[in-house]
């Protein structure tokens, strides 16, 4: 039996709400606890612990935190650093940082600060996703206690440090998740991916030295320091330390957020947490472990798979943004997969080739093989296509839009079989998915 | 650039610049072609259409090698070069997926395209794309969008490179052209539905590689395997851009910019570009006599013989003015022709410009229209840089954009695309420059190269040698004339000028200048004037003197004639023109004069014939021998001397102590598509002048 997370080994102790969200129930949560100490240890020691700490970043392509803050030119010349935090939470499937921002804003802050400070910069942007209007008004509201308390502006908690910290509110572009369109976005621009090189760590925000990270990312960082990089690396396979929030939505009797370790195993994930796939576990068809963009993954490897980085890469899937969306067998994953690839056509930015023309291309080949009126043929081409798009890109929507195809394809080349012969016989091709 | 880096190509090792891109090294090191769209030297590096993509060995992707610079790839783990492929079999994928991309929206209507045969997308796709698309779906639709009278649109086609939006925004200095909407639904648009209000917007006609924005002038009217090619000199303003000729069977169908770096870049004026339909228009095809009050036609030999008699009356009652589109050929033969006949009354400045007798170096642009950029502290006096010589507004804006430049303005204050401190309107405020230590003042004190722009509008007033007084005194004090750098730049607007002003064709010993050589024909003194391509001055002043008007169009000069004589339009003769840096450029004869018309040195030299003096020389050969023997400086073709000789160059000769007036300075060009005969026949030039007006152009119903 795999042994659970404990409820003292949480580092949002507030996720669901339950308790206040302000600055005083905060601190009596342990947020703002020590954090002049920590400053006070230097920003190569926060670089180090964070580092050792093996934290990956928690926004979807899981690049080792301390490795992009050490990015940062070491010394500040005469362009100022920024750090931006990445709270566009878009991804279908996730709604793991609208609950920090809810909920537990201060962790949010407090990250900041120390962030910040470890990278020599003197101000933050929060970039908050268009759609999160009441998780607008909580984190405002937040920041203005920090303020008023000290912790952050002027002399951040006493350090002598001034930092300044500010949000900026998007308009609901689910590219200006990704992190140089949100820089174009936040300078006033069009939300429109950068060519990388250069990246932001050496030409960012203005121009300047920017380090962009997760919401989350930045949330766990002062706790971590605080109980110690040993108590952070006790969770989870090597390469894939700590804890993560899980967004668990789709077939589950009880969908929710839930803090756990890394490389708990996903049937463990869903029965413990979740309340267990509706009708279950063998009712289960297959899982979306790391929100829309990775590819999906059958029951038979949901059975074992662990939940972590390495383990579902392993499996030609990914963590992604841990949000974990579950279909049983009512669903029709043809449909499922065509929506995300309407998505993916809508949101793309258009600005590169592939993406703009292949995501309209492969969502209609997608349309007409929901209701199996393509050829068998096809489906091949289609998977050329999406390697077409596939890697091409300026960004990695193009390749976000292809994974998902990718995947059905992969596991359920029988089914879009099957459904093309059922419609060229004129029988029903499918008739389970209620709506 | 000593900066080399060891790089691996196609299999063959290189060494090759660290901030060259990766395209750059394939193609000038390795020799490698490597296909592109969005990708343009002149603009900034989009990186969007995904059509230079390479494989470089390790990366789990291929690269835009527009967008990669060779210092950004890392050497092997083994410590060998990174290796480049340009010719892999994923290489070739990545372009055929590109392509099919570009094409499954992209309507095959290749055979209406006015782009065909000389289209990016249909070569590119001949050569890299797959042989069939296996696109099944319905093809996208785009709204046609208004871009003015020269910008014909034909969206549908659009591949969405963004030429166009780079173009407007950072080198035309006019933000009328963006990409709307995302996705497959992007577009671009001019947002409101205007016309462009750049006198640049023909060139993205050039940049668009599809034929998405294509010539509204020349909609249909030829494929460009049927056209005739001759690279030439514009003549519609003084900077010489290089152009090509197009024409098909005796007519012009189209002028394109061709590449001269130190002078035009790749760009060209709207109305170098759009003037053509005016050579076919208000032509004088041959010779005319007015009797009576009225003009009719008459034979070459009885219209000379007119000529020739009234030009041998006194010398001192004929004149001779030369226009702003002579080539040098021709008004070398006229001044030769006068000085035979003892007349000293000619002149090539028809604006009534004072300057012209002293030092070279007082006349023309010394830090040369590339040199300009590297000025940092530029001062324009009574000019409009961007509608009397756009190309060299756009190196300011340039150098703008590139930071370093600071930019004053005396004058009035129009939009110039970059910001500037606007220092006054009239004379007396360039010596308050002197005084002051703030803003502009002091950056142009304190500048390395300090530049003046000053412009034709300053240099035809009565208190020009005040003005001219006043620039030398400010220039002695910022030091803008030094060895290696000259920073007196006159920003003429007439093709021919410079070479007049190097041929001497100017008032002689006791001669007249235009404005006295028109007072004393009001006042009956002046009995015969010849005006050669004169249009742009007062003829009102002409009734009581005999005009003899050589020419290519009837214009204002012709209204007055007595005696026209057919001449060539520059697009029908060879010639020498001097552009405003002091560069020599031959204009090449594209098409046939029309009618009766004849190249105007061979109408000269046939005249000198019937008054006795013969000129010696048969042939636009032996012209030219002459031309160099006793002008040196035309036979250095393509030489700009810019700050050569700057260091005996005394500016503080320039002009004469006095006061000046109080009148503000007025700018050369106003209407920026009508100033010469040609723009003034052209309907798509009266087009244009009336949308500037802010005149509703009537459309017919379709």
């Amino acid at each position: 039996m795999v042994k659970l997370l404990e409820d003292k080994d949480r580092i949002f102790q507030n996720l669901y709400g339950l308790n206040d969200w302000s600055l005083d129930a905060a601190r009596d949560r342990g947020a703002w606890l020590g954090t002049a100490a920590m400053l006070a240890q230097g920003k190569d020691w926060l670089i180090d612990q964070v580092k050792s700490s093996g934290l990956r970043g928690r926004g979807g392509a899981g690049f080792p935190t301390g490795l992009k803050w050490s990015f940062m030119p070491k010394e500040v010349g005469n362009r100022p650093h920024y750090l931006v935090v990445n709270a566009d939470e878009s991804e279908p499937g996730s709604c793991k940082d609208r609950d920090i921002l809810r909920h537990d804003p201060h962790l949010l802050i407090e990250g900041c600060l120390v962030a910040s400070f470890a990278m020599q910069a003197h101000a933050c942007y929060i970039y908050v996703r268009g759609e999160y209007i009441q998780e607008r008004n909580r984190l405002d509201a937040a920041i203005k206690e920090a303020y008023a308390a000290g912790l952050v502006g002027k002399n951040a908690c006493g350090t002598g440090w001034d930092f300044d910290i500010y949000m900026h509110h998007g308009a609901g572009a689910y590219i200006c998740g990704e992190e140089t369109a949100l820089l174009e976005s936040l300078e006033g621009k069009k939300g429109q991916p950068r060519l990388k090189p250069p990246f932001p760590a050496g030409a960012g925000l203005y121009g300047c030295p920017t380090t962009v990270n997760n919401v989350e990312s930045i949330a766990v960082v002062p706790t971590i320091l605080r109980r110690g990089v040993d108590w952070w690396t006790q969770f989870g396979r090597d390469n894939n330390k700590g804890t993560k929030v899980f967004s668990i939505s789709g077939h589950v009797n009880k969908p929710c957020n839930i803090e756990e370790a890394l490389s708990i195993p996903m049937k463990t994930l869903l029965e413990e947490y979740a309340g267990g796939v509706r009708g279950g576990w063998d009712n289960l068809k297959c899982v979306i472990p790391g929100g829309s963009s990775v590819p999906l993954l059958p029951k038979e490897i949901c059975d074992t798979v662990l939940m972590d980085f390495d383990a579902l890469r392993e499996h030609q899937s990914g963590l992604g943004t841990a949000a974990v969306i579950v279909m049983d067998k009512s669903t029709d994953v043809i449909k499922a997969i065509a929506r995300l690839s309407y998505f993916y056509k809508h949101e793309s930015c258009g600005q590169c080739t592939p993406c703009r023309e292949g995501t309209g291309w492969m969502w209609r080949v997608m349309e007409r093989m929901v209701k199996g009126e393509a050829e068998t043929s096809e489906i091949d081409m289609l998977l050329e296509v999406s390697k077409q798009v596939e890697g091409h890109t300026i960004c990695a929507l193009g390749d976000a839009a292809a994974w998902p195809i990718q995947g059905l394809i992969r596991h359920f080349r029988h089914e879009i079989e099957e459904r093309i012969d059922n419609y060229r016989a004129n029988k029903p091709v499918f008739v389970q998915a209620a709506e | 650039m000593s900066d080399l880096r060891k790089l691996n190509i196609d299999g063959t090792e290189y060494e090759v610049p660290a901030d060259y891109t990766l395209m750059q090294a394939c193609e000038e090191a390795a020799g490698a072609e490597i296909p592109r769209f969005c990708y343009h030297e002149r603009l900034s590096v989009a990186g969007n259409c995904r059509m230079c993509l390479v494989e470089w060995v390790g990366a789990p992707k291929p690269q835009a090698s527009c967008a990669l610079q060779v210092k950004d790839l890392r050497p092997n783990r083994d410590g060998t070069p990174a290796n480049i492929r340009t010719n892999s079999e994923t290489v070739k994928k990545a372009r055929e997926g590109v392509m099919e991309f570009l094409l499954i929206n992209h309507p095959l209507d290749c055979p209406i395209c006015d782009q065909g045969g000389e289209c990016d997308l249909q070569d590119q796709a001949m050569a890299y794309g797959r042989d069939a698309s296996r696109f099944e779906e319905n093809k996208r639709a785009v709204d046609d969008k208004h871009m003015g009278p020269l910008v014909n649109t034909i969206m549908t086609r659009c591949i969405q490179c963004t030429r166009c939006v780079r173009f407007v925004t950072e080198v035309a200095g006019v933000e009328e052209i963006g990409l709307a909407s995302r996705g497959e639904d992007a577009e671009i648009t001019t947002y409101l539905e205007q016309s462009l209000t750049s006198e640049l917007s023909g060139n993205v006609i050039d940049l668009c590689p599809v034929g998405a924005l294509t010539s509204k002038p020349y909609a249909f009217n030829a494929r460009p395997w049927e056209l005739d090619h001759v690279e030439s000199i514009d003549v519609m303003d003084a900077v010489g851009s290089n152009i090509r000729v197009d024409s098909r069977r005796g007519a012009v169908l189209r002028i394109m910019p061709t590449i001269n770096d130190a002078v035009n870049e790749e760009w060209i004026t709207d109305k170098a570009r759009f003037n053509w339909d005016g050579l076919a228009r208000q032509r004088l095809d041959k010779p005319y006599i007015r009797e009576n009050g009225k003009l009719r036609a008459a034979g070459w030999d009885e219209a000379l013989a007119v000529v020739a008699e009234k030009l041998s009356g006194e010398p001192e009652s004929i004149a001779a003015i030369a226009g702003d589109l002579c080539d040098a050929e021709s008004m070398k033969a006229l001044k030769d022709l006068m000085e035979s006949l003892g007349v000293k009354n000619i002149d090539c400045r028809q604006d009534g410009m004072t300057i012209g007798q002293g030092a070279r170096q007082s006349y023309i642009f010394n830090s040369t229209i590339d040199g300009i950029e590297d000025a940092d502290a530029v001062l324009i006096i009574g000019a409009n840089p961007r509608l009397e010589a756009s190309l060299v507004n756009t190196r300011l804006r340039k150098a703008w954009i590139a930071g370093g430049m600071e930019i004053g303005l005396i004058g009035d204050p129009e939009d110039l695309t970059y910001e500037y401190e606007h220092l006054g309107t009239k004379p007396s405020d360039i010596a308050s420059i002197a005084k002051s230590t703030k803003g502009f003042a002091k950056a142009f004190k304190a500048a390395k190269n300090p530049a003046i722009i000053l412009g034709a509008g300053a240099l035809n007033r009565a208190d020009t040698d005040q003005i001219l007084k006043a620039v030398s005194g400010l220039a002695k004090k910022v030091n803008l004339v030094r060895e290696g750098w000259n920073g007196l730049n006159i920003l003429h607007t007439a093709a021919s000028r410079v070479a007049g002003l190097d041929m001497g064709f100017l008032p002689g010993e006791g001669g007249l200048g235009t404005i006295e050589i028109l007072d004393a024909a009001q006042q009956g003194a002046m009995k015969t004037v010849f005006l050669m391509g004169a249009d742009e001055l007062d003829t009102s002043k002409l009734q009581n003197a005999f005009v003899i008007y050589q020419g290519s169009h009837g214009d204002a000069g012709a209204h007055v004639a007595d005696v026209i004589l057919p001449g060539a339009a520059y697009s029908e003769k060879d010639g020498l023109y001097v552009n405003l840096e002091g560069r020599v450029q031959m204009g090449t004869r594209a098409v046939a004069p029309k009618g009766e018309a004849k190249e105007d040195w061979a109408i000269i030299r046939a005249l000198s014939g019937h008054v006795n003096r013969v000129l010696p020389y048969d042939n636009l050969g032996e012209l030219r021998e002459k031309l160099f023997a006793d002008h040196p400086t035309f036979a250095g073709l393509g030489y700009a001397p810019g700050a050569s000789g700057a260091e005996d160059f005394d500016i503080s000769a320039m002009g004469e102590s006095g006061k000046v007036s109080a009148a503000p300075f007025e700018n050369a060009v106003i209407d920026f598509y009508m100033t010469n005969p040609i723009l003034r026949a052209s309907d798509v030039m009266a087009e244009c002048s009336a949308l500037k007006d802010g005149d509703q152009v009537q459309e017919a119903a379709e």
